[in-house]
């Protein structure tokens, strides 16, 4: 399992930043999307990986799972998602301002 | 009193709030309550500022969860300080938008203008490090929409960047975060520390490098090479009083280094003590040299305050990175100069701008520009500061670092590097100086435009410019008095096993 994990989320940093990289400012956002999402998965992936354990306190349990990054990764979605909104704002009036999507406003000759 | 330390934090929030409310009742009642709550946080920050130099640190504990389980606010005198360069500049700047009605070219103003500065006082509040990626969420989204506030193209490109660039930032500081949490199992500043001096051998590497990741974070804030290519663009190409207020946004970079790796890796942290610092110094004197090449390379007027805002970072960071206790006092003395400087700069550079019609800030020489006299004097004092000549406080702040250099092993290249860069920035500064001022055609050409007669508003524009340019003779005249407090500041700083006693101190307040 922390193997899979790992590397799903090599996987998607790697994505995120070739696209990040890339000239256009739509894949730029999608880059960004994929970087956060390799984010939540690493902060969550911070407070040990557990199968079925609670993690708020229960009379019967007596292992839990760290309720702390999962609680960062609530925090995480939502900052991702108000920025992403505000990026795609952005990207939609940049191309509408300079007449196309590249991401320094040139148009292509 | 005990619920001092949050008020910085709530002012501008509900200051923000309320004025989104006001919108239908028109500009004029939100720039009354605006300009208001900017006068009231400046005054709240000068009683803080009193407030704090008894030394005392006041812990406020959010909810009553006491640290390290919930989040605290650790109010000391670096943070008194930055309270108060922060309010000191935001009231310059507001004033500026107001009497230039800069705020009236687009929505809402004022409310991002009050939500950046409730992002830069929890900044300088917190003493939780997800807290602090929180604030600079808060002060970043703030600062996108006041970028692009008028709007352009060339705005929207600039604003573009710094968007994606600062999210790329936001993500590797989550990561950091992540790392830090699973190697030390703690989010809170003095906890951190805690854990770190207690390290076992085989995680050293694991937190050293979340550690350089934090670097890179706050380096990016600061605009630290080779992470500063999106300053010039975004702060040449924003309005006056953003630019202005702007000039503190790279010193968050540098305050969120000096208080978290500052204190996590501290003088207590074994063999991980300041293990950053050798990073900061060199990357901050590369940051200087290009720093002062650009300010050479500069075609515009705006460009040119940009580089040497990041010419006064650059010489901050190396401050920090000599980590010695003079030379983070000199780097206090150099912060509140330079921040207060640039956001003057910045609004002078606008001045001109405006009287010269269609030359702008280009570097071609134009027609007489009116009330040049004031313009051309005021710009020789400020230049002169920026470059560091006697008698002003760049020349104070800039011995006073080299001086703290002397005993570090590296002190050769430190004087070598910032001499350098102050003689570029120089022969800059006195080539642009007279271009802009000396070098005025006597009549315009066929092709010229028409010269404006007047600056509309000169006055009162006039009047910012100063308030913010007065600390540079009274950072002098106080050098005194200011240098013992900056000692005082830089040794609290220091004084991590303090810090630490006073966030675990049993619970006061914050019910």
């Amino acid at each position: 399992m922390e193997l899979l994990i790992a590397l799903s989320i090599g996987v998607l940093v790697a994505c995120g930043v070739y696209l990040v990289l890339r000239a256009s400012t739509f894949p730029v956002v999608m880059g960004l999307t994929l970087l956060s999402y390799a984010t939540n998965l690493f902060l969550f992936a911070m407070g040990r990986l557990a199968i079925g354990v609670p993690a708020v306190i229960r009379p019967d349990a007596t292992v839990y799972a760290d309720p702390l990054p999962q609680a960062l990764v609530l925090t995480a979605i939502v900052i991702a998602f108000g920025m992403t909104a505000f990026a795609i704002v952005l990207a939609l009036k940049a191309r509408g301002e300079t007449g196309s999507d590249h991401v320094d406003g040139e148009v292509d000759s | 009193m005990m619920h001092l330390p949050i008020l910085p934090i709530l002012l501008p929030l509900l200051a923000g709030i309320v004025l989104l409310l006001l919108r239908p009742l028109g500009v004029k009642v939100q720039r009354m309550v605006s300009f208001g709550a900017g006068f009231a946080l400046l005054m709240l920050a000068v009683l803080l500022f009193d407030a704090s130099l008894s030394g005392q640190r006041q812990v406020y504990v959010l909810g009553n969860w006491s640290a390290p389980f919930g989040i605290v606010l650790v109010f000391d005198q670096l943070a008194a300080l930055m309270l108060l360069v922060t309010a000191v500049l935001a009231v310059g700047a507001l004033w500026y938008a107001i009497v230039t009605e800069t705020d009236a070219q687009g929505r809402h103003f004022h409310v991002l203008f009050q939500m950046q500065l409730f992002g830069l006082n929890g900044a300088f509040l917190t003493g939780d490090a997800f807290n602090l990626f929180v604030f600079f969420e808060v002060l970043l989204l703030a600062s996108y929409s006041l970028l692009l506030h008028g709007g352009g193209a060339k705005r929207t490109v600039a604003g573009l960047h710094y968007v994606v660039v600062n999210l790329v930032g936001s993500t590797v500081f989550l990561f950091a975060l992540g790392a830090l949490y699973g190697a030390l199992g703690t989010l809170n500043i003095a906890d951190m520390a805690v854990k770190v001096a207690a390290l076992p051998a085989k995680r050293e590497g694991l937190v050293m490098a979340a550690g350089l990741l934090l670097l890179v974070v706050f380096g990016l804030k600061a605009a630290l090479f080779p992470l500063y290519l999106w300053l010039p663009a975004a702060y040449a190409n924003t309005s006056a009083p953003v630019a202005a207020l702007f000039a503190v946004m790279t010193k968050v970079g540098v305050y969120a280094i000096i208080r978290v790796h500052g204190t996590v890796f501290g003088a207590e942290a074994g063999n991980l003590a300041y293990f950053y610092a050798p990073w900061l110094l060199g990357l901050g004197l590369v940051t200087l040299l290009l720093a002062a090449l650009g300010v050479m390379a500069a075609f515009q007027l705006r460009v040119q305050v940009a580089y040497l805002v990041l010419a006064s970072v650059a010489t901050l960071l190396i401050a920090v990175g000599l980590q010695s206790q003079a030379a983070l006092a000199a780097g206090l003395y150099y912060l509140v100069h330079s921040t207060l400087l640039a956001g003057g700069m910045f609004l002078l550079a606008d001045l001109i701008v405006r009287g010269r019609g269609d030359y702008a800030d280009r570097f071609d020489p134009g027609m007489q520009m009116p009330h040049y006299q004031l313009l051309g004097g005021v710009f020789l004092l400020a230049a002169m500061a920026a470059v560091g000549l006697p008698p002003l406080s760049g020349f104070f702040g800039k011995v006073w670092i080299l001086q703290a250099a002397l005993p570090h092993p590296w002190h050769w290249v430190v004087l070598a590097t910032v001499l350098l860069g102050s003689m570029l920035l120089l022969i800059a500064l006195a080539r642009s100086g007279s271009v802009l001022f000396y070098k005025v055609k006597a009549k315009p050409d066929a092709a010229d435009p028409v010269i404006t007669e007047t600056i509309p508003a000169f006055g009162l524009s006039m009047v910012a410019v100063l308030w913010l340019l007065a600390a540079v003779p009274l950072l002098v005249v106080l050098a005194n008095p200011v240098s013992a407090v900056m000692e005082r500041v830089a040794a609290q700083v220091l004084d991590v096993s303090g810090y630490q006693s006073a966030v675990f101190a049993p619970a006061v307040g914050g019910k």
